[in-house]
């Protein structure tokens, strides 16, 4: 349990929000291309990380809106919040 | 050859006040090189080295282990052992596990503590009810014992269970699977441990996997705290952390690792015989031998390897527990404690050979391993001593990943997630 800074409503205790997993995973531009391997990589296949990661979450008991974080698996220390769109820090 | 544990055994000991057994399992140095490593000394990867030895005739086979044996996800989890699981495939893998607790004890000559005081499965609304009744007629197809029990049966198996129909979430039936239980998860680590290194398999604790070495294609050996040491074939049962151990190969693994918590309350006398598991509400409870209530909570929803959940979580479970036993409501929780759930996102594990030859995962067991240690240990053996997966754990290769011949066990298994 930790508290997340959201970008538009301030620091709020982490149950307020909904993890939406591994940020930065691009939807495919031509879906009808992909081939299956493609698929699997874009649908499943996930760094999983020990370690700082980059991540979605949702203010789902809040404004409800998307944005990053950067987080420490490992302590579960966020290092950096930030909206989407903008580039992701730089570590 | 190790003496066997008997009355005898126990007797002589007990004259010299328990203080000369014979060590259960050495502690040796690693060897240069074996003919298979498993990597993580959990239930499951001293189970794949003791039935690698047993029934492949290997007999130069490594454990190593980053902590102690038994000490990651096989010492957290909450026992709970069945196979009333919906899938033809998962129903397969399970009931073989669930044949093999039977006789465990034993084939070990090590008490395990398997205790089949059965398992119920409660619905709380009509959709419950109507998935529990699928499912007891799909367990029963595939030769798994299961029946439905009335909300008068469940009060009559279970009698503390709170049946008013005036509460939040009324009880409205549930399944019982009259062969599933609950068995001792320390001995369960050590009693492998001790048939594997009788075998001949050097149980290597305190060294962690740094990197896997591989020339093209093909492993070659691990790097570790403790060196360099060789080996073809290396499977790697590492749970919360196998996707760690992927990355070092470049691997990517269909997986995330998240706390999943478990909590026991001080020691009473015997108050509930059974295990009884809601997914509705998500609670599960059973006793220990020793008297603490065993209760399992949900998993957190975020990534995380710090083995501690959100306090959350637990107020959650321990809600639904008071609604539906009243009679707990004065009990004082002990212990709370977190583990790290590898989740597939079929929620069916994986037990698969990958695309560097040599290397073998078995993963993604999620919240739900405990219960498949011996099939799991079993399956894993011939699929690494035979490069080819045994017919009942074919359907849990990587690869359904790509095909989408997916095994769906959320929700779908009477399991909490």
């Amino acid at each position: 349990m930790f508290l997340i800074n959201c970008p538009f409503c301030g620091e709020r205790e982490q149950s307020e929000f909904k993890a939406g997993g591994e940020a930065h995973i691009e939807r495919p531009k031509q879906p009808t291309e992909l081939s299956d391997d493609e698929w699997a990589e874009f649908l499943f296949m996930r760094k999983n990380i020990k370690g700082v990661q980059f991540e979605r979450w949702n203010h789902a008991h809040g404004c409800r809106k998307w944005f990053n974080i950067v987080r420490d698996t490992s302590d579960d220390q966020i290092k950096a919040v930030y909206k989407m769109g903008e580039k992701p820090p730089v570590k | 050859m190790k003496n066997n544990y008997s009355i005898f055994s126990l007797i002589k000991n007990a004259f010299s006040y328990h203080e000369n057994w014979e060590k259960a399992w050495k502690d040796p140095e690693p060897k240069k090189e074996y003919e298979a490593i498993i990597v993580g000394g959990g239930g499951h990867g001293l189970a794949t080295a003791y039935y690698l030895a047993k029934k492949h005739n290997m007999k130069n086979i490594a454990v190593v282990e980053k902590g102690w044996i038994g000490g990651g996800n096989t010492g957290r989890n909450t026992t709970i052992i069945r196979s009333n699981y919906l899938w033809d495939a998962s129903a397969g893998l399970y009931d073989h596990a669930l044949k093999i607790w039977e006789s465990l004890s034993q084939e070990l000559n090590y008490n395990v503590m398997f205790s089949q005081r059965g398992v119920m499965n409660l619905a709380h609304n009509l959709q419950d009810v109507r998935d529990l009744k699928r499912r007891t007629h799909a367990n029963r197809l595939n030769g798994i014992d299961a029946v439905y029990l009335n909300t008068e049966e469940v009060k009559k198996f279970c009698p503390i269970i709170n049946t008013s129909q005036d509460i939040r979430y009324p009880v409205l039936g549930g399944t019982l699977q009259r062969r599933a239980g609950t068995a001792r998860h320390d001995a369960v680590a050590w009693g492998y441990a001790r048939g594997a290194d009788e075998m001949g398999v050097d149980i290597i604790q305190n060294c962690e996997v740094k990197g896997i070495k591989r020339n093209g294609d093909t492993v070659e050996g691990i790097e570790t705290t403790k060196g360099f040491i060789k080996a073809k074939k290396i499977g790697v049962v590492a749970a919360g952390h196998s996707s760690v151990i992927a990355n070092m190969v470049g691997l990517k693994l269909p997986l995330e690792s998240k706390p999943l918590q478990a909590l026991v309350s001080e020691p009473v006398k015997p108050i509930i015989d059974t295990v009884v598991m809601s997914n509705a509400v998500h609670a599960y409870v059973s006793q220990s031998d020793k008297g603490e209530l065993v209760i399992g909570a949900g998993t957190d929803d975020y990534i995380s390897y710090s083995q501690k959940g959100s306090h959350d979580i637990v107020e959650g479970t321990l809600n639904a527990i008071l609604e539906l036993y009243p009679i707990f409501s004065r009990m004082r929780m002990l212990r709370q404690w977190g583990g790290i759930v590898d989740i597939c996102p079929d929620a069916s594990p994986i037990i698969s050979k990958t695309s560097i030859k040599g290397l073998y995962f078995n993963c993604g067991w999620g919240t739900g391993g405990f219960k498949a240690t011996p099939g799991s240990g079993d399956l894993f053996a011939h699929t690494i001593a035979n490069d080819e997966p045994h017919k009942l754990n074919a359907a849990f290769n990587l690869n359904r990943f790509v095909s989408g011949d997916l095994v769906d066990e959320h929700g779908a298994a009477a399991v909490a997630h």
